[in-house]
């Protein structure tokens, strides 16, 4: 086996639910009916499905340090956040032509990673972890919001860009894409469904082999047992710190599109309910595998727009009772029993086997 | 050159004085079994020599290099391997995974499945590899462990009670492992309980009591010993209910 061969092989593993030609069958038929859904839509439904699809980054990536490496970060807001206003910033200033907007995206995605570099560096090579790792991480994102809040006054801008307190930033340009007979606006629209949606996919399959990757096999052994890690000679703060920076450039990619989505960000997104509901999403689900992330991110996202009808206050309310409940029921997360549940008559492997 | 040489290394825990000027010299090749009464501060050796602990004061030294102040993995890194009191694997992973994970990147990727099936079959694992590391018994689990820390190939293996809650066939076959790596040129060093066991693999004993260096000689001198003898009758009155669900030496 060759080594490129080898490397897609990780698409499949002990990591990851989901193996053999039904699973991948079943994965392209749902991948033709994604691509095939706008032309059954109109352009508006079709941008709110990219508002869902932007979440899913910042899902899979926390899905990546707690489900995976057993670090429960409160605040993957605060990496959606630097980096949204990050791309706010530099596309205010430097305008879409050229292509821009996607230097634009990978400074502030790249902006988001090197904070989460510093910040993780004192977390893992402080030997921070359990619940302390939580109230630092939510600590720093409360921190962000507070001072984004009180950024209202006209001497708070950088170069064009008014930070403009509590109101947000808005404004910046969409992503766009540079076309020979006309640039490209990727308004919330198909075309920019088209985009993300091939963002998904990449990031997807990229983290299926991250995670059954020997990176991965060390991940997973950090969350069961650091100590026996460590004595296998693995320097378990280069894997943790490793994952928590690829987790954050996920959270500011979600942050990236969110704002150039909706032209718009404010202080309220790395705020406490905003950091609390990619936990939600990612224990609802099941975070110690990518599919049951993504597939139960997307679940709790509809139920909640569903019941966003009936007032938000209520929402959060059955959001609430949902975690409750999955922490009661089926602590692995709902998705993951469900998919259990199913896959149980077709295989007689047990959980786990490699 | 010594393979290790603890140099009078102290450990205090508050007040307690755990590990008290230990002295301890390993020649290269020789299997050093460290015996004494619960509580002695032989698991606290252990970790002050793979740097889980740092000293309070004194020296380590592995292959001639002082090693006091590298971290862990670095010193795993050097040539050593530890299988820990309490099995420290990785549970809910399968028994394949658990040594995957240790063997990884000791072996070209184009061997390690048959490398990893030859280690099974060593560990007598073969038809468990797929189970979840936590469902073996307890004297697989040990296994499974020995063979993680064997496969790292390391010059000097520290294994701390490693026939806990096996049968006497399976610690005889252990014993007869440690013979093997011995054989191949590892320097072992175990803690044990099991007098058989001492008496099937040891070349050099060594007792510890009350966190200093009782006794040291060959096993013969250690049971002819009449002071050593005295602190396990010491022992059994005053912790008879001891996590040691072994029981008390065989001496
Ligand atoms: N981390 C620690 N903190 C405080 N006391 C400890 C710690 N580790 C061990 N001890 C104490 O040190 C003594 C020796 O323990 P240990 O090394 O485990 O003994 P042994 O392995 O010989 O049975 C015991 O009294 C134990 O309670
Ligand atoms: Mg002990």
């Amino acid at each position: 086996m060759n080594a490129l061969s080898r490397f897609f092989a990780r698409l499949e593993g002990p990591q990851t639910l989901g193996r053999g030609p039904g699973f991948w069958i079943g994965f392209l038929i749902v991948l033709a009916g994604a691509c095939a859904y706008p032309l059954f839509s109109d352009g508006y439904t079709v941008g709110n499905t990219v508002y869902f699809f932007t979440w899913i980054f910042m899902a899979l990536g926390l899905s990546l340090i707690w489900g995976y490496g057993g670090a429960l970060s409160f605040g993957q807001t605060a990496f959606f956040g630097i980096a949204g206003y990050a791309y706010g910033i530099l596309t205010i200033n430097f305008g879409a032509a050229y292509g821009f907007t996607f230097i634009a995206l990978l400074f502030a995605v790249a902006i988001a990673a090197l904070f989460a570099a510093l910040l993780g560096y004192f977390l893992f090579f402080g030997r921070i972890s359990g619940v302390f790792l939580g109230i630092v991480t939510l600590s720093v994102t409360l921190v962000l919001e507070r001072f984004m809040a009180q950024t209202a006054g006209p001497e708070w801008k950088i170069g064009a860009a008014r930070l403009n307190g509590f109101n947000g930033m808005s404004n910046m340009p969409p992503l766009t894409v540079p076309w020979p007979g006309g640039d490209i606006v990727l308004f919330p629209d198909v075309q920019l469904y088209y985009v993300v949606l091939g963002m998904l996919v990449l990031v997807y399959l990229g983290l299926r082999i991250l995670v059954n990757s020997p990176f991965g096999n060390v991940l997973v052994a950090i969350r069961e047992n650091p100590e026996r890690a460590e004595m296998l000679g693995y320097d378990i703060r280069k894997y943790q710190l490793g994952t928590f920076v690829i987790g954050a450039a996920l959270a500011g990619l979600s942050g990236v599109l969110y704002t150039s989505w909706g032209q718009y960000i404010t202080p309220s997104s790395m705020g406490m309910t905003a950091a609390a509901l990619p936990i939600v999403w990612v224990a609802v689900g099941g975070r110690s595998d990518l599919t049951t992330t993504l597939v139960g991110t997307i679940t709790v996202l509809a139920v909640f727009q569903a019941l966003t009808i009936h007032g938000s206050q209520y929402a959060l309310v059955v959001m609430g009772i949902m975690l409750v409940l999955t922490v009661l029921l089926a602590p692995r997360g709902l998705i993951y029993a469900l998919a259990r549940l199913i896959a149980r008559p077709f295989s007689k492997r047990q959980p786990g086997d490699a | 050159m010594p393979m290790l040489q603890t140099l009078g290394l102290n450990k205090r825990f508050g007040g307690l004085h755990v590990t008290n000027n230990v002295d301890l010299t390993l020649q290269a090749g020789e299997v050093h079994c460290l015996i004494g009464p619960n509580g002695a501060g032989k698991s606290t050796l252990f970790r002050l020599i793979l740097g889980e602990h740092l000293p309070s004061s004194g020296a380590i030294l592995f292959g001639g290099e002082d090693i006091t102040s590298l971290k862990p993995f670095q010193r795993i890194r050097r040539g050593m391997s530890v299988k820990f009191q309490v099995p420290g694997i990785f549970k809910a992973l399968s028994v394949r995974q658990n040594l995957e994970i240790a063997m990884q990147h000791h072996y070209p990727p184009a061997v390690l499945g048959e490398e990893i099936d030859k280690l099974l079959a060593f560990l007598n694992l073969t038809a468990d590899s797929t189970r979840l590391a936590g469902n073996l018994s307890h004297g697989q689990k040990q296994w499974l462990e020995i063979g993680m820390a064997v496969s790292l190939k390391p010059r000097l293996l520290l294994l701390d009670e490693p026939t806990a809650g096996m049968s006497p066939e399976e610690t005889h076959a252990t014993g007869e492992m440690v013979k093997r790596l011995n054989a191949q040129g590892m320097t072992v060093l175990a803690v044990e309980h099991d007098m058989a066991f001492v008496r099937q693999v040891a070349q050099q004993v060594t007792v510890l009591h009350l966190g200093k260096v009782f006794a040291q000689g060959s096993i013969d001198e250690i049971v002819a010993n009449e002071d050593v003898a005295a602190i396990y009758l010491g022992q059994t009155t005053a912790h008879e209910t001891a996590h040691e669900p072994a029981g008390g030496p065989h001496a």
